[in-house]
């Protein structure tokens, strides 16, 4: 049996500079040559400052944006730190889990109390965290819900938001896979580029 | 027909239809033959063995096989712990990322010289690029190897007679490596850097508006998690992080590239026991237990949550222009997937031994919740880990042609070797094994007070987080319901003897029947034989691996997930 221990050695080490060092690093050099600007995390930059990666949603909260899906990530102690993107996390709540439930009604009802003229029905993605806490996108159906409020915020004609949030819907990708979807992050930047009215 | 079953359909007819040139490539390069490849790799191949000082033709018993495949592990094992313990003092370290605790060093260190890959560790805040690189990186191309090399020997214990090699496990090895995991790998990487994940060593992006952006060499790392069927996550939400899964067609391909080897090694198994029948009737077996699987998942998630829909929440799909949604159980989920390919993707990885994670599986519906856990709990042999899976499958085929023969009172027999009393013992191991580490370890943390403590969810849904730890960890899947609190010695030192028994405690004995198997001579084809490639015989093998199945796990899921079933509906 001791006559295993040269070879164990030796292809573990050949296989560990091979599979750990070399291919990582090839494509590493590869990526940066071929697809530098996804390799980077697809940063978005104004001004010569990034401002965030198109990959990765952010915390709106503010009346004159939209928002995005609800964010279980925390910070280094535990605390709630939505989109906290050094450190992805999902609720793993239970469906049966009450305190699930609650977050819910109270998302539901903060939606509610941000525009009392839209009463149609709430899309699910927009009261419940993403797995990642990271996600980038809603529905289609969560951004028209939140077309009047940002309108009215942003004392912007109704039809020109909503034109803008068509014009960022991307459709399932080539025809059939994932769902339709609008980047918040980019629908946002585009938003606050409008020119006010 | 809905989304989800057009990529489900989509899903299954690629699946089959890559596994015919990939299960044919791979036996070439597992039989030694030329392949387009060796021109490149094979002076390297063969420059390794002048450096290990090995022949390529020297044989080895059952015995030196098995002792090769744990010496490498063992200093697998060394090495990611010596990594994680010593990070903050290495270069690629750029987030300054402190040297790891004990016990979770240990615990992932075995995690991924078991094929585990489970996730007590949080990736982007816990592991430096050097960790990830030489420490996991390595580990998931070698355990995946060493997988498709017990199964290899154990094929070689079918066919040679009257011998006693199985072959050479460090040609196996190198072979698995260099010419069916690195190309795969290479080629897949660079795809899922041009669908935009990263693959970078700078130092994490501080945005203009205080956010912190995680880098890091993702994509090399996350090609092989997937083939490999590792599933340890450069980050910690693994595969639902926009980083490590970011487009739809990212998160198909991933998808597809978990049970690809799997489904692919049916094939090669065909070709090298030459008769092509066999393979096809395993990968038969396979396919229509996952089928069934799919469909429960898919359609339980499709549905949603009924609790939210009594709050007021719209979980309808719609497909309507503008007012496009997903509907369904969306907590735990992303929206660029959707419920569909996240039920797709939670099937796929636990019958395989991927364990990776595009949603989490915590937040699933109850009945949705089941299915992975179950296809754990069977074993991993619905196309299972790389190589894994198959020598999984092969031991429920001796049970199979075991059964049938008592029932007819012949001495039963497969591929020509005759299955006596110590096979059947070996097989009965590596089957029981597993589930009595699951049922023992839920006992045990059921009964210790603080593991008990480290449930977050409360009723029947509390159990099941613990009975999926043990079944993922006995079974070296690796996915969790991530709600519970596994990073405590407890459960770091628990789970992983559970990954040792459940790595070590098969293939020992899967080695030791091949070394059995081999010394027997062919016993020709006579009437009485069963035929173990038809219909009839694809009925027998199902039904033994879902009465294991049910026999031994229906009492713990009716107090887990079923008990919660019906709670969520008495609910409404």
């Amino acid at each position: 049996m001791n006559l295993q221990l040269r070879p164990a050695l030796v292809s573990f080490v050949a296989l560990s500079v091979i599979t750990g060092l070399a291919y990582p690093f090839v494509i590493t050099g590869l990526s940066r040559l071929v697809f530098p600007r996804q390799a980077g995390g697809s940063l978005i930059v104004k001004e010569g400052q990034v401002i965030g990666s198109e990959w990765i949603g952010q915390s709106f909260t503010s009346s004159k944006d939209f928002w995005g899906r609800p964010s279980a990530t925390v910070d280094a102690n535990g605390k709630p730190l939505p989109y906290n993107a050094a450190n992805s996390g999902g609720s793993n709540l239970a469906p049966s889990n009450p305190d699930l439930h609650k977050a819910v009604t109270e998302r539901i009802a903060a939606l509610r109390a941000a525009d009392p003229d839209t009463t149609g029905p709430v899309p699910v993605d927009l009261v419940t965290a993403s797995g990642s806490g990271l996600d980038p996108h809603i529905s289609p159906a969560a951004a028209a819900f939140q077309v009047h409020r940002v309108a009215k915020a942003r004392g912007l004609d109704e039809a020109k938001v909503r034109d803008l949030v068509t014009a960022h819907i991307e459709s399932p990708q080539l025809g059939v896979l994932g769902e339709a979807r609008v980047n918040v992050v980019k629908l946002n930047l585009a938003l606050a580029a409008l020119p006010p009215q | 027909m809905s989304a989800a079953w057009t990529q489900n359909l989509l899903y299954l007819a690629l699946l089959l239809g890559l596994a015919f040139p990939l299960g044919n490539f791979m036996a070439k390069v597992l039989e030694g033959e030329q392949t387009f490849l060796s021109p490149v790799l094979g002076p390297l191949e063969r420059g390794l063995y002048r450096l290990m000082g090995i022949k390529e033709d020297e044989d080895m018993g059952w015995k030196a096989y098995a002792w090769s495949i744990t010496l490498i592990k063992l200093l697998g094992l060394v090495a990611v712990f010596v990594l994680m313990k010593t990070q903050a003092a290495l270069p690629l370290n750029p987030e300054h990322q402190g040297n790891v605790a004990t016990d979770l060093s240990f615990n992932t260190a075995v995690s991924f010289i078991t094929n585990t890959n489970w996730q007590a560790y949080g990736g982007e805040s816990t592991l430096s690029y050097l960790t990830q690189m030489l420490g996991l990186t390595v580990q998931n191309f070698i355990s995946a190897a060493t997988g498709i090399a017990v199964l290899v020997a154990l094929i070689r214990g079918i066919t040679r007679r009257s011998a006693t090699g199985l072959g050479n496990a460090w040609v196996d090895l190198v072979r698995s490596t260099l010419y069916i995991l690195l190309p795969l790998s290479f080629v897949f990487a660079l795809f899922l850097v041009s669908q935009g994940l990263i693959q970078n060593f700078s130092a994490y992006v501080h945005t203009a508006g205080g956010q912190v952006l995680a880098m890091g060499p993702a994509a090399s790392q996350i090609a092989i998690k997937m083939l490999g069927t590792n599933g340890g996550g450069f980050f910690g939400v693994n595969g639902a992080h926009p980083f490590e899964n970011s487009s739809p067609l990212s998160n198909f391909v991933q998808t597809l590239s978990i049970l690809a080897i799997s489904a692919g090694l049916c094939i090669t198994f065909g070709r090298m026991v030459k008769d092509r029948r066999q393979g096809w009737a395993l990968l038969a077996t396979m396919t229509l237990i996952f089928v069934g699987a799919l469909a429960v998942c898919t359609q339980a998630e499709a549905q949603g949550n009924p609790a939210l829909t009594r709050l007021g929440a719209d979980q309808v799909a719609s497909a309507v222009p503008g007012l496009e949604q997903p509907g369904g159980n969306m907590e735990g989920k992303e929206l660029r997937f959707g419920p569909g390919p996240s039920a797709l993707w939670a099937t796929a990885t636990t019958a395989a031994s991927n364990g990776s994670v595009n949603a989490m599986h915590d937040s699933f519906t109850p009945l949705g919740g089941l299915i992975p856990m179950w296809l754990m709990q069977l074993g991993e042999v619905v196309f299972g880990g790389v190589g894994s899976g198959l020598y999984g499958m092969l031991m429920f085929a001796l049970v199979a042609v075991f059964i049938a023969g008592l029932m007819v009172g012949r001495t039963p027999e497969y591929l020509g070797k005759k299955v006596e009393a110590f096979e059947m013992k070996m097989a009965s191991i590596a089957i029981l094994l597993p589930c009595a580490a699951v049922l023992i370890g839920t006992a045990l943390s059921v009964l210790v007070a603080n593991a008990a403590a480290s449930v977050s969810n409360p009723g029947p849904h509390g159990f099941s987080q613990i009975l999926y730890a043990w079944s993922s960890a006995s079974n070296n899947n690796g996915s969790a319901f991530g709600g519970l609190s596994v990073n405590t010695p407890f459960y770091n030192y628990g789970l992983a003897v559970a990954m040792l028994l459940g790595r070590f405690g098969v293939f020992w004995p899967v080695l030791a029947l091949a070394g059995s198997l081999v010394k027997k001579k062919h016993t020709p084809e006579g009437l009485g034989t069963l035929p173990t490639h038809t219909p009839l015989f694809i009925g027998v093998l199902m039904g033994v691996v879902l009465l294991v199945g049910a026999l031994t796990f229906i009492p713990a899921l009716a107090l887990g997930p079923v008990a919660e079933h019906l709670t969520l509906r008495n609910l409404q």
